[in-house]
């Protein structure tokens, strides 16, 4: 899994008929010190997360594995909020 | 399937079950001249590589774990063959 | 698989079902001769590993297995923590393949150095 900021939403009309009632959200990768990296991504919501929170993606097939999204063509999925992240980057 | 060099061995006492008994090596994927390219991979070897041998690995889980002869193993890399020298 | 030092933990209380009571760690992947490689990632725990240990993790659908036949959306496991590892290797070049995400810090060459003992 990797660290992310929620930096927008995604509104499509036209989709494939699974991704009907589901929320999408523009990911920015960061890493443990909140530092952007690399290119954003679109992640099905499923935790009820919001814009600049930091999030948890899960990625590839186990992005099915989230709740609701078994059947979906989906590839990343938020599935917590980062409430606190404690990282000692000398260890 | 990519071609690596075993590098390493790694000693684990504290493993998922399913990985005990196996062993289990560093294995480096090498370009065909020989140059290493990307991160070392940790491997789960069930034919026999030695240290230095250049080998054959998968690094894709349903392989590895067919490999392993255990299907459901949380394995992502196996080495299945030795390259002949 | 690949090898990494745990170099933290993520708390989230609103997160997927399938994650309550797991932990979480900040994984910093690592050369056989302890060098960084890569990004940092988040994985979770089925070993009882702790912070500053050494430990290999698991990528993909397989991360998912240890944990069967619960379901824990999962993409990174940790599976087994390092007592030692060897490495015999000449030069080794720490350069990802394919990195993860956008521009990747290039890793040094070092030279040659023939045994790496664990968690020092």
């Amino acid at each position: 899994m990797i660290l992310g900021k929620v930096v927008g939403t995604v509104v499509a009309t036209r989709k494939d008929e699974r991704l009907i009632g589901s929320k999408l959200l523009i990911v920015q990768p960061v890493l443990p010190n909140g530092e952007p990296r690399g290119g954003t991504i679109v992640a099905v919501d499923t935790v009820d997360a919001g814009v600049s929170e930091m999030v948890l993606v899960v990625s590839g097939s186990s992005a099915r594995m989230a709740a609701g999204q078994a059947d979906r063509p989906v590839d990343a999925a938020i599935i917590g909020i980062v409430d606190d992240l404690s990282v000692d980057a000398s260890a | 399937m990519r071609v690596a060099r075993v590098i390493g061995t790694v000693v684990a006492t504290r493993k998922n079950r399913t990985l005990e008994g196996a062993k289990l090596l560093l294995a480096q994927p090498v370009d065909p001249d020989g140059t290493p390219v990307g991160p070392t991979q940790l491997v789960i070897d069930s034919v026999g590589a030695g240290m230095g041998e250049l080998v054959l690995i998968v690094l894709e889980g349903r392989a590895a774990g067919t490999a392993l002869g255990r299907r459901d193993a949380p394995v992502d890399a196996a080495i299945v063959g030795i390259v002949d020298p | 698989m690949q090898l990494a030092r745990v170099i933290g933990t993520v708390v989230a209380t609103t997160k997927d079902a399938g994650l309550a009571g797991r932990t979480l760690l900040v994984l910093q992947p690592l050369s056989p001769r302890h060098e960084s490689v890569g990004l940092p990632l988040v994985a979770v725990d089925s070993v009882g590993a702790g912070r500053g240990e050494d430990v290999f993790f698991v990528r993909g659908r397989e991360a998912a297995y240890p944990f069967h036949p619960a379901v824990v959306p999962t993409d990174a496991s940790v599976v087994g923590i390092c007592d030692t590892w060897t490495c015999d290797a000449w030069d080794i070049d720490a350069r990802p393949v394919e990195p993860p995400q956008g521009r990747q810090p290039r890793a040094r060459r070092r030279a040659k150095k023939s045994t790496v003992e664990s968690g020092t």
